[in-house]
């Protein structure tokens, strides 16, 4: 019987140069794996593998050198550790996310329950071309959010209340960007320089900021044979509902006007940025 | 604008990150809960950083003096034993 390879790549099984092993990806979001899972990995990669794994470069798990006549049998180990192939080919691939929020000091967003809610909204979606989301929770970009075709970047929108403000001047020397000034008692952002990085909310001592998280979204990066850093095309969102159909919107246009083999950054190319960029406007403008 | 009194002084100045927040927290360890410390640092890193590393440990921040050779003086009030 012939092998049917793009069922097996689309069920994360990669073919290797040595005839009949493949490198079994497994199904990761946001680079979170539990022990029980890790142990069920090093025990199917004991038996079945070579005795070790592949960290991919998007926060994923190979096991390598799984034979072609094991594949059901690994399949039926691993789900006993709750352990599931990931996918290759054209499709959503791996969410992948910085800790975030939840972890990190830095963190503007919670990125790991993010990533959860995209997984299981996007992961595996068939698409003309493979389509990575990356999200990272703050302007330190762990997790390289222009690399992917949609990047989303946690940060805070932050407005001043006076009244708690004791004038100490920490925040001013905290922004980067220089868009705090201290003058008369009074702080006045620049909101034209202001990144929403957070950096003056996280410096206050005294809670004087309001902030409110929200997200950064680019789109149509693209680091492999082709490298292009992904463009960011409407404001700061400060809704969760809206992120989503933003999403939403960056993956319909490039399933209704992507070509096989075609990643988003050359469709928008090759459609024009116009047609793109009003297809996200109409998404993030619609209440 | 009202001088702050302060108890102890630490420079760091001569250090760099971590080292900078480092020497920072060991002086104030070695401090009485109450007391204020006045932190000579640089500008860039340092002041970006330290004050927020400070909060973080959970001390008081009260003030941040420039000065006239282009340092700081952060003043921190120490919190907890």
């Amino acid at each position: 019987m012939a092998v049917d390879y793009a069922t097996l790549k689309k069920g994360g099984f990669m073919r290797q140069k040595q005839k009949n092993n493949f490198s079994l990806r497994l199904r990761t979001v946001g680079g979170h794996m539990s022990a029980e899972q890790l142990a069920k990995v090093a025990e199917v990669a004991e038996k079945y593998g070579e005795g070790y794994v592949h960290l991919t470069s998007r926060q994923g798990v190979e096991i390598p050198f799984i034979k072609l006549d094991q594949i059901e049998e690994v399949k039926n180990a691993l789900a006993e550790g709750d352990v599931v192939p990931g996918v290759c080919g054209p499709r959503v691939r791996t969410v992948t996310a910085c800790q975030g929020a939840a972890i990190c000091q830095s963190g503007c967003i919670d990125t790991y329950a993010l990533a959860k809610e995209l997984d299981e909204r996007y992961f595996g979606y068939e698409l003309p071309h493979k389509f990575k989301f990356g999200i990272t929770g703050c302007q330190n970009n762990c997790l390289k959010a222009e690399e992917n075709d949609v990047g989303i970047k946690g940060g805070m929108q932050v407005a001043w209340v006076e009244d708690k403000c004791i004038q100490c001047g920490v925040c001013v020397k905290a922004c980067r960007n220089e868009a705090i000034t201290l003058e008369d008692g009074k702080i006045s952002i620049d909101t034209g320089k202001c990144n929403y990085c957070g950096r003056c909310v996280k410096s206050c001592p005294v809670d004087a900021y309001d902030a409110q998280p929200g997200y950064i979204v680019s789109f149509g990066g693209t680091f492999g044979n082709h490298i292009s850093k992904g463009e960011t095309i409407i404001p700061f969102i400060e809704s969760h509902e809206k992120l989503l159909k933003v999403c939403d919107a960056a993956l319909k246009f490039f399933e209704q006007n992507g070509k096989a083999g075609e990643r988003l950054k050359f469709t928008i190319d090759r459609t024009g940025k116009e047609a793109f960029e009003k297809a996200i406007k109409e998404a993030y403008e619609n209440e | 604008m009202s001088e702050i009194h302060f108890d102890e002084q630490v420079d760091i100045t001569d250090v760099v990150c971590p080292v900078t927040f480092v020497k920072a927290k060991v002086a104030l360890e070695e401090m009485d809960e109450g007391q204020v410390l006045a932190v000579k640092m640089n500008d860039g890193e340092p002041v970006q950083n330290v004050p927020r590393s400070i909060k973080e440990e959970g001390h008081q921040i009260l003030k941040l003096d420039t000065n006239d050779d282009g340092t700081y003086t952060l003043f921190v009030k120490k919190v907890g034993e």
